[in-house]
């Protein structure tokens, strides 16, 4: 089959305990993106058992056709049946991008289904884009069109390099959470829903899952945050932290801390941002009376959106800011706290 | 039992990056390790052999001076090593790493792979299952714990996910990727050491690894391809702002806040 025949965006529309992963419709938006230049559709898959009840989800996140796969051995992830369902998915309905989320299920599934169906797949990726591969014609190679491209870190994050797989298809990324914008959801969006059941017979790849676990951890790692408000010295006391906390609960985010504060005992090492702490890549970063010693940028840098307050305008942390606030953050941060609990409460009503 | 353990030589990223003056990365300068996931996987392999009597055969793939982590690995306790190392295999993506890893192991017997997760100068954690595809055996990855019933030929393995685990069971021969928190990997031992030393490192190439094709291997073999390659640009400066008041401050901030989305 010629690879222009492959045609339309899939995603994995990933759930667990029937309900949808945020990736899910993170990836749903991003394949939104993808799809207008290609003038095509986007599929969600979606796998599982009793999980038809998610598609209207799906279609109000942006799915125009949801492929469900539902069957009695899909009802806990596992490997092989999953990925029995998806590669038998893309096997039939020929999908030219398919999108995983970057979870410690996608990164078991992406890998054994692009094996299976022989194609190539960028792990991890920050960044999709439709272009040209070879970026730049190159005299004597064929320059294709329409091409996936996809950006990742790599070398622990100290380079980055953009990926196509031009002649093989579908071409497959998984992506990391948190990085993709879903769309604001349609009300009563309906998709075209297709029911597909390539058929079970367990064999000697199909494992038995003997317990599962739920985490009870009332502590959050702050490398899994999606918001970090980061406190520095400049705080002045441990019990002015009182006001960071309230911010970080105001934007369902957590605190953090630069290194001083823990020195000075202020706060625990596990909460600690930095070269000789923790790395963090959070969407959003706040560092609040933060100095920006390099080995605390290097611990935050790969933020999505960083915003400092310092009162200190020669503050080095001003130089890795996305949004550098001059001022007293004893001032600032409470009001800002009411402020982002007020816009919260104007989204949720509107 | 028979246990095979895959291994990567791997720059040292973490803590021991060194830049360049012009800010591009220094990989000359790094150091390079056993890969971290690869050495918990090598212990719980080692740590299996104390118990039962496994036999151990690490194996890597890389250029000759890959021949180092094996040294390293059979100090630690493995019993055999082979380096897979030919000049047509280099470039290879995930795709043609697993399929000449899985051609290797095609010329062994096992009853239990281990790999690490994943490298920590790729990050990707795909050849694992990978190689698992092509060899057709279950694959249990991010393990936790890693158990096994000689017996009954079945493994039992702590499998971790976001938000969960699973206690899950697989019939051997299988393949089980290891997370670094698996262990605390045991020193080369002095005995160990002297014994590396006189161990004889098998060496294969192209012509020794079974069942893959050419079009499966090295750089022409691989369905990525880079389109571009950066060291990553250090990040820029955004924007800095005097406010005359807090009220303005927190104006500004909700105001570039919503047009990022971010609340």
């Amino acid at each position: 089959m010629a690879l222009e025949d492959y045609k339309g965006v899939y995603v994995y529309a990933q759930q667990v305990d029937n309900e949808i992963s945020p990736i899910a419709l993170e990836l749903l938006g991003k394949a939104k993106d993808l799809a207008a230049p290609l003038a095509t559709q986007v599929t969600a898959v979606l796998i599982g058992s009793n999980v038809k009840n998610l598609v209207d989800r799906l279609a109000e996140y942006g799915a125009d056709r949801v492929i469900v796969v539902d069957d009695p051995e899909l009802k806990d992830y596992r490997t092989e049946p999953y990925a029995h369902a998806l590669a038998s998915v893309i096997n039939e309905y020929k999908p030219e991008i398919v999108l995983v989320g970057a979870t410690a299920i996608g990164r078991d599934l992406g890998p054994t289904v692009s094996a299976r169906v022989a194609t190539g797949l960028t792990a991890d990726c920050t960044q999709l884009d439709i272009g040209d591969f070879p970026l730049n014609p190159i005299p004597g190679q064929e320059q294709k069109h329409n091409q996936l491209l996809m950006t990742r870190p790599a070398f622990g994050g100290n380079t980055i390099a953009t990926i196509a797989c031009p002649d093989n298809r579908p071409q497959m990324a998984t992506v990391r959470p948190g990085v993709m914008q879903k769309i604001d959801p349609i009300a009563g969006a309906k998709a075209e829903v297709i029911e597909f059941n390539p058929g079970f017979t367990p064999d000697n790849r199909y494992v038995t899952i003997k317990e599962v676990v739920k985490a009870v951890s009332d502590t959050v790692d702050i490398m899994d945050a999606k918001i970090l408000v980061s406190g520095g010295r400049g705080v002045g006391s441990p019990e002015n932290f009182k006001i960071l906390e309230d911010l970080a609960e105001a934007l369902g985010g957590t605190v953090s801390c630069s290194r001083a504060v823990v020195d000075a005992g202020w706060k625990p090492k596990d909460l600690q941002v930095g070269q000789t702490g923790k790395t963090v890549r959070p969407n959003l970063y706040f560092a609040i009376g933060i100095s920006g010693a390099i080995q605390h940028v290097a611990g935050m840098e790969e933020s999505d959106i960083i915003v400092a307050i310092n009162k200190d305008e020669d503050a080095p942390i001003f130089d890795v800011a996305d949004y550098g606030i001059v001022g007293d953050l004893n001032k600032i941060v409470p009001q800002l706290t009411a402020a982002v609990k007020a816009e919260k409460a104007k989204k949720a009503a509107g | 039992m028979k246990i095979i353990v895959c291994i990567k030589q791997v720059p040292d990223t973490k803590g021991g990056v060194e830049f360049n003056p012009d800010g591009t990365l220094n990989r000359a300068a790094m150091l390079t390790i056993m890969n971290p996931d690869d050495k918990a996987g090598l212990e719980a392999a080692l740590r299996l052999k104390d118990k039962y009597g496994a036999e151990v055969t690490v194996l890597t793939m890389g250029l000759p001076k890959a021949a180092d982590v094996l040294q390293e690995a059979l100090a630690m306790g493995a019993d055999k090593a082979i380096l897979v190392t030919d000049r047509v295999l280099g470039g290879a993506d995930t795709w043609a790493t697993s399929t000449t890893i899985a051609g290797a192991i095609r010329n062994l017997e096992y009853d239990l792979i281990i790999t690490g997760r994943q490298a920590i100068d790729g990050d990707t954690a795909q050849v694992g299952p990978q190689i698992a595809e092509h060899l057709g055996l279950p694959v249990i990855s991010y393990a936790m714990d890693i158990q096994v019933d000689e017996a009954a030929k079945k493994v039992t393995v702590k499998r971790q996910y976001d938000d969960r685990y699973h206690i899950v069971e697989a019939q051997m021969p299988c393949l089980v990727t290891a997370l670094a928190e698996l262990n605390e990997p045991r020193y080369m031992s002095v005995g160990g050491i002297f014994d590396a030393v006189k161990a004889e490192i098998t060496t294969w190439g192209r012509a020794d690894l079974k069942d893959v094709e050419d079009c499966n291997l090295g750089l022409k073999g691989s369905p990525t391809k880079i389109a571009k390659a950066s060291d990553k640009v250090r990040k820029g400066k955004g924007e800095k702002v005097t406010p005359d008041s807090p009220e303005e401050a927190v104006s500004y901030i909700i105001g570039k806040l919503n047009e990022k989305h971010a609340l």
